[in-house]
């Protein structure tokens, strides 16, 4: 009997049975009372959206887009889906310039990237914060991601032919911030991959994974990014590579919200897009080894992100990290650090993205480790802005960790 | 991925037996596709007999003090349930009358606590009870933008002692005092702090879900489960299995893909219809997983009784398992398969035994396993339920057999 098959709604909002379990895990319903949370704002407003337009509610912007509540859900309603989609279809409200500076991160990255340190100066300087406080209401308190002088795909360009001598290859979906931001976590993830005899490729000209685009509701941009880069991801998936990535909101933004959220289809990709840590995982089951330091000591407390918890692949960065020699880990209780993107990076979200963090924070300051690892570079501005504790990918850790 | 033992089910039953298993040295996984029962959960586990060191030692390691006293406790609509083991919150009498005068004290703006239902089921067992509501702002407490049980809960366990002064206040020549079930999410000492500021007995009613102590239940096992090394995997699903000769190999989940999770024994503990560990057509029901022999009345006419509180003949359908709780298929039980919790069918939701069975099944899969493979094809008692025959599925699509 398949005639299920052709009854399933959108996002599978008829399977929600008003159990209220999503209630219970939507960090923001916890501290900001002008939410009105997963299931009013995903299938209850589904079902009088459906109606009637007009019952959009605006107050779906407080809406993370964690997935917390996709996570929780026993029915397999894609309730997070749901809202944002609601978001990119109902809310025509315009967009504000601030919100278009935020969501574009490679225009900005590509903009700021020839005068970087004065770039740095400037944005890290109070002066700028205070206007950029009061004219744009980015709020004070947030520091922009220093950038680069030196761009990833260039640092990796110069030894393309180093890299296309090891016997196998993959191809590297790095992101905006490896890009312009931090190339360092790029050049860590060449270094533990070739130590296990893999060369790494860039893919042919690969665009932000768009997902500040979506959240921004830009749709018909995120559309765009979406579809080239489905395209260019087809083209390495064709030469028979599977696609390495290192940001786990990158990582479901190019399997899930592109069909989800924007109706493109990734079929052709979905399964070779693989984060590093779990490649790496894969290869070391299946016999590989990697040359550990013997003297190498860390105290690590492991944050799960909340994209990272939605893809189910936290279990390959956490075996990862227990695996290296003089690692003591701890594995962090499962909470939204609260920044989300640019959503903590909006003065009218301040408050609520600290509040929502300070549990998480509050288990660091406990737990007291030499590093927290995570695998979200958002989480990581998060974190060292709330906690002062240094943060790193699991990926650079393996990479300090080797000979 | 491998481990010792894969737990298909990651609520009560699941966690118990991943515990046992944990603490007996075994190295295992749970894979939980969204929340679990834990959500509704009274709070008593009512077929339970006196609990066995072992037990109440598996509880109060993870921080779970238990109670045993055969008697009777409050029903959310004023009635009153046999009940013997239970959580500290739950009050035991030995006769459904606790009192003589009882102040019954529930909040404004709160929709999920029936005060008046239970006011009239204490006045026809000839109790006196006086209703008071308590006004959080005007006692100074922000109250949560939602007005559910936890959103309620996270409020009063930073402010319980305020409630403690109020309640002070209304109280005359009370000798009862009965409060909602929305105290000791986070800190399970708090009910127990409560009782004792008051001077008065105290009794805690449940509310409509989610259940307040139920989930502060899941997160303590939870956490415990991390604690002894156990890996779980949150909102994940087990979409197939890979059979050989009667005999599990794998399973593949949905966030996995191809990558399988292997184990020596695995445990299936999916739950019943509503976690959809049991699913229907019009014609039979089934398990999606395995295609194991399921026991349900052939005619689907018998599946329910109209009368909504009467014991519904569906709920008794449920797996075929051996006397080792070892699953039946086509008849023969598969060798490293053990069935528990409510996916057995054995629980009467009518007489609320569902929390025991999912614990005495947990422990008897769990001993089962740790006393070793002896496959004994002797005593395959054919089925739980008097009155449904076991049926095989003799080609279930999910169950792929490797020839």
């Amino acid at each position: 009997m398949k005639y299920q098959e052709y009854t399933v709604s959108p996002h599978n909002f008829e399977e929600c049975t008003k159990c209220t379990v999503c209630t219970v895990y939507c960090p923001v319903l916890e501290v900001n009372p002008l939410y009105p949370g997963p299931k009013q704002a995903g299938p209850d407003g589904e079902r009088l959206r459906l109606k009637d337009p007009a019952f959009f509610d605006a107050a779906l912007k407080y809406c993370l887009n964690c997935k917390r509540c996709e996570v929780a859900c026993p029915s397999g309603v894609k309730v997070a889906d749901l809202i944002q989609s609601a978001r990119l279809k109902y809310d025509h409200s315009p967009i504000k310039l601030r919100d278009r500076i935020l969501a574009s991160t490679d225009f900005m990255g590509k903009m700021v990237r020839p005068i970087a340190p004065v770039a740095n100066l400037v944005t890290g300087m109070g002066v700028t914060k205070t206007a950029l406080d009061a004219i744009l209401a980015i709020d004070r308190h947030r520091s922009f991601p220093k950038y680069s002088g030196r761009s990833f795909e260039f640092w990796l360009n110069r030894q393309r032919k180093e890299q296309a001598a090891f016997p196998q290859q993959v191809a590297y979906f790095h992101g905006c911030y490896v890009n312009y931001n931090y190339p360092q976590l790029g050049k860590d993830l060449v270094k533990v991959l070739n130590a296990l005899g893999v060369g790494v490729q860039l893919l042919d000209k690969e665009k932000c994974c768009g997902i500040a685009l979506i959240t921004n509701k830009m749709t018909k941009e995120a559309t765009a990014h979406a579809t080239h880069n489905v395209a260019v991801l087809e083209k390495a998936v064709e030469k028979g590579l599977k696609i390495v990535t290192t940001s786990s909101t990158c990582t479901l933004t190019l399997r899930d919200e592109y069909p989800e959220l924007l109706g493109v289809d990734n079929s052709a990709v979905r399964d070779s897009v693989l984060l590093a840590s779990r490649f790496i995982y894969e290869k070391l089951e299946q016999g590989a080894a990697l040359p550990f330091r013997k003297d190498f000591h860390k105290k690590i407390a492991y944050h799960t992100p909340c994209h990272m918890e939605k893809l189910g692949w936290g279990v390959f960065s956490e075996k990862l990290l227990r695996m290296i020699p003089g690692v003591e880990f701890t594995l962090l209780d499962s909470a939204c650090c609260g920044i989300a993107g640019t959503y903590g990076f909006k003065k009218e979200n301040y408050k609520t993205s600290q509040a929502i963090g300070e549990p998480l924070f509050e288990n660091i300051r406990t737990v007291n480790p030499d590093v927290v690892a995570c695998d979200c570079e958002t989480c990581k501005w998060q974190i060292e802005m709330s906690t002062g504790y240094p943060v790193q990918n699991p990926i650079s850790i393996l990479a300090d960790a080797l000979e | 991925m491998r481990f010792d033992t894969v737990i298909i089910g990651g609520g009560l039953t699941g966690l118990v037996a991943g515990i046992r298993l944990q603490k007996a040295g075994q190295n295992t996984a749970i894979v939980s596709s969204g929340q679990n029962a834990l959500h509704f959960f009274s709070g008593s586990f009512e077929s339970f007999g006196e609990p066995t060191r072992e037990l109440a030692d598996l509880f109060s390691e993870a921080g779970i003090h238990l109670h045993y006293k055969e008697g009777v406790r409050l029903m959310p609509m004023g009635t009153f349930r046999p009940s013997a083991l239970s959580l500290e919150d739950i009050s035991l009498f030995p006769k459904p009358q606790f009192g003589k005068k009882v102040l019954l004290v529930n909040i404004v703006g709160y929709h999920d606590f029936f005060s008046s239902f239970i006011a009239q089921g204490l006045e026809e067992a000839g109790m006196d009870v006086r209703i008071r509501f308590l006004n959080l702002t005007e006692m100074g407490i922000k109250a949560p933008g939602e007005m559910r049980s936890v959103q309620l809960a996270r409020t009063l366990d930073r402010n319980w002692e305020k409630v403690v002064q109020e309640v002070r206040l209304l109280l005359k020549d009370d000798d009862t005092v009965i409060l909602p079930q929305v105290f000791g999410l986070q800190d399970a000492s708090i009910p127990g702090r409560i009782r004792q500021s008051l001077p008065a007995q105290v009794v805690f009613a449940g509310t409509l879900p989610p259940s307040v102590p139920g989930i502060r239940t899941l997160h303590l096992l939870k956490h415990r489960y991390g604690v002894l090394g156990g890996t779980y995997l949150m909102g994940d699903e087990v979409v197939q299995a890979h059979l050989y000769e009667g005999v599990v190999h794998s399973v593949v989940t949905k966030n996995l893909g191809q990558h399988y999770l292997e184990a020596g024994t695995f445990i299936l503990a999916t739950g019943s219809f509503f976690s959809k560990g049991l699913s229907s057509t019009p014609e039979k029901v089934y398990e999606p997983i395995f295609g194991a022999d399921v026991s349900f009345l052939p005619d689907r006419n018998g599946w329910y009784n109209p009368s909504f509180a009467e014991k519904q003949p569906y709920i008794g359908f449920g797996v075929c398992t051996d006397g080792d709780l070892r699953v039946l298929k086509d008849g023969a039980p598969l060798s490293n398969l053990y069935a528990a919790g409510s996916i057995l069918g054995a629980t009467h939701p009518e007489l609320g035994t569902g929390a025991g069975m999912c614990l005495r099944s947990a422990l008897k899969a769990a001993d089962s396993i740790l006393s070793g493979p002896v496959p004994s094809h002797s005593d395959n008692s054919p089925c739980h339920s008097d009155n449904s025959p076991c049926h095989s599925e003799q080609s279930e699509e999910s169950v792929e057999s490797q020839a």
